[in-house]
């Protein structure tokens, strides 16, 4: 039983980790609100003044900003569509018994383990150069003209490079779902003479329907926030065809030394990733109560 | 009982299943194979597999090209140090919330779980004054920092869910058999726990170690750890496969091998327990 000494000493023991993440919430966004109101311009130190809403006018009728919230959603949706179908059909495949599974496994998780500039430049250089990259060789060799992946469709290209990186993830989850599948189920279906196509509909779905959201909202959180794929790809471009908010956002205030309009776009963001976290959270809660 | 698999369809299975495999890794293998490739070799047309010249040149070059070493070190650093401090601050709070939770538990884990759904840009322009005008910018201690507080919410989740699987009656089983606090703590709880505090420690390396959005804003030449370093390969210079691919190679290899140790982990870690 908890007494009434052991629940100061509780209280004690969190303090320290609720008081530093209380610090690192309120203090840098309640900075980043207040210069959102400001005139502030990191190269003219001193004329700072209050604005009101200007920098938000400014920020969210600028063509640049429809031109990434566009970006952000194409890159998180293509990203989630090719994972989470890609990972569920991995996951089937994976669920079946065959020789070497362990060693499958491994080479399919190892993506998610390569930091993000690594992969975007080994894609970039190695494999999507338009005269030196694999694809460019593969083109020449079947008498095609090779495609320069990251000039004429960035945007495509860095969601391929993002979703290689993100479909072990998928998959990993995906399959640990799968494997607690009641297999009496299964069998029973099987036999009152379910196909595969029904079996997949009307029990695995269900029972994976779970996991698929989870893996959509936390995917969903980092994939609003991808930066360094583009920073060594694209930088954004050509004009802004690969800038996502998350980019937009880190090229006004530190390219361009505009606090307040970057700070204005910081906390777009932070209202966006908010209308997602809602329902992350709503998940995650109800499973601590059961 | 386990269902019966007819050999034809499991070697079926087998090589659609390599094959998968393979494609998936593919780009990892071809940048370790590049890795040993001269430059020349490294764009040869058609391309060479595993029949080229095998020189250990690009990893010696990698290091006089720029110091190498300080970069990986800065990363062991930076990864070790903000996991190491995040477990000193988390594993208390998760102790108590698993084993004394109040009326609030919930909700203060909840509130923790919710500071990690900040997208790092909304607060970017404020740390990064702030690390200015207190000289943290582009320092190991700043990274640490930062890593340890994006990180912390994860380490107590992951710590949570472990400790709420140690069962309440085997300290009460131990309390009957007389066991004072602190045998409690030494000989029932902590063996019990160690298990979950290494999968929690483990991940974390892993997560700090590929972290790439503040390593990259707030860092520049002396605190960057290898994220940074290897973006500086993002304007070409000449012929540069070969040295670029074995610089990915050494970044990317000490983390596999951890990955590979922590896959059951990583969903636990990464769904908050959402899903087991």
């Amino acid at each position: 039983m908890a007494t009434a000494h052991s629940r100061i000493a509780a209280r004690f023991m969190i303090s320290p980790a609720v008081l530093l993440l209380l610090g690192w919430m309120i203090v840098p966004l309640s900075m980043t609100i207040y210069f959102s109101f400001l005139s502030y311009n990191l190269l003219m130190p001193g004329m700072e003044e209050f604005i009101g809403f200007t920098n938000y006018r400014f920020f969210l009728t600028d063509p640049a900003f429809f031109a990434a919230l566009g970006n952000t959603l194409l890159l998180v949706g293509g990203v989630l569509v090719i994972t989470i179908v890609g990972g569920t059909a991995l996951a089937l495949l994976l669920d079946q018994p065959f020789w070497g599974q362990g060693i499958v496994r491994i080479l399919v998780i190892a993506p998610f383990f390569v930091m993000p500039t690594v992969s975007a430049l080994v894609w970039k250089n190695m494999f999507m150069n338009p005269v030196n990259g694999l694809f460019a060789h593969l083109a020449k060799g079947l008498g095609l003209e090779p495609f320069d992946f990251l000039a004429h469709a960035p945007l495509a290209s860095i969601i391929l490079i993002v979703a290689w990186q993100w479909l072990p993830f998928a998959t990993l989850i995906l399959l640990t779902a799968l494997q607690s599948l009641d297999q009496e189920q299964l069998e029973a279906s099987e036999m009152d003479g379910a196909n595969f196509g029904n079996r997949f509909i009307y029990i695995v779905l269900p029972h994976m329907a779970r996991a698929i959201t989870v893996v959509i909202l936390i995917q969903t959180i980092f994939l609003l926030s991808v930066f360094a794929e583009i920073l060594v790809t694209t930088n954004g471009g050509p004009g802004y065809a690969s800038t996502n908010i998350t980019y937009l956002v880190y090229a006004q205030s530190l390219l361009q030394f505009d606090v307040g309009g970057g700070s204005a776009g910081g906390i777009v963001a932070v209202i966006l990733a908010n209308i997602v976290a809602v329902f992350l959270m709503r998940m995650i809660g109800r499973n601590l109560e059961a | 009982m386990a269902r019966r698999v007819s050999n034809r369809r499991k070697t079926l299975v087998t090589i659609v299943a390599w094959a998968v495999g393979i494609a998936i890794f593919f780009p990892i293998l071809w940048t370790i194979l590049t890795s040993f490739k001269t430059e020349a070799e490294a764009i040869a047309s058609p391309p060479t597999f595993v029949l080229f010249d095998w020189t250990m040149e690009n990893y010696s070059e990698v290091n006089s090209r720029s110091n190498y070493f300080l970069h990986f070190m800065n990363s062991v650093i930076i990864s070790v140090g903000s996991t190491l401090l995040g477990l000193a601050i988390a594993i208390p709070a998760a102790w108590s919330m698993a084993f004394v939770p109040g009326k609030r538990t919930k909700d203060v884990l909840m509130w923790m779980l919710s500071t990690k759904m900040l997208p790092p840009v909304g607060v970017l322009i404020p740390i990064y004054l702030l690390f200015r005008d207190t000289g943290l910018l582009d320092t190991r201690l700043g990274l640490v920092i930062v890593l340890t507080l994006i990180n912390l919410p994860i380490i107590v989740w992951m710590l949570f869910t472990y400790f709420k699987e140690i069962p309440g009656e085997i300290l009460e089983a131990a309390r009957m058999d007389g066991a004072g606090l602190w045998e409690e703590v030494v000989y029932v709880l902590t063996p019990m726990a160690v298990p979950g505090i290494a999968s929690t420690l483990l991940l974390n390396i892993i997560l700090a170690w590929n972290e790439a959005f503040w390593t990259l804003n707030l860092t520049a030449a002396k605190a960057a750890p290898l994220t940074a370093f290897i973006a500086s390969y993002s304007s070409p210079e000449g012929l540069f496969y070969a040295k670029l691919s074995a610089a990915s190679t050494l970044a990317i290899a000490p983390i596999l091998v951890l990955g590979w140790f922590s896959q059951k982990q990583l969903v636990r870690g990464l769904t908050f327990g959402a899903v087991k």
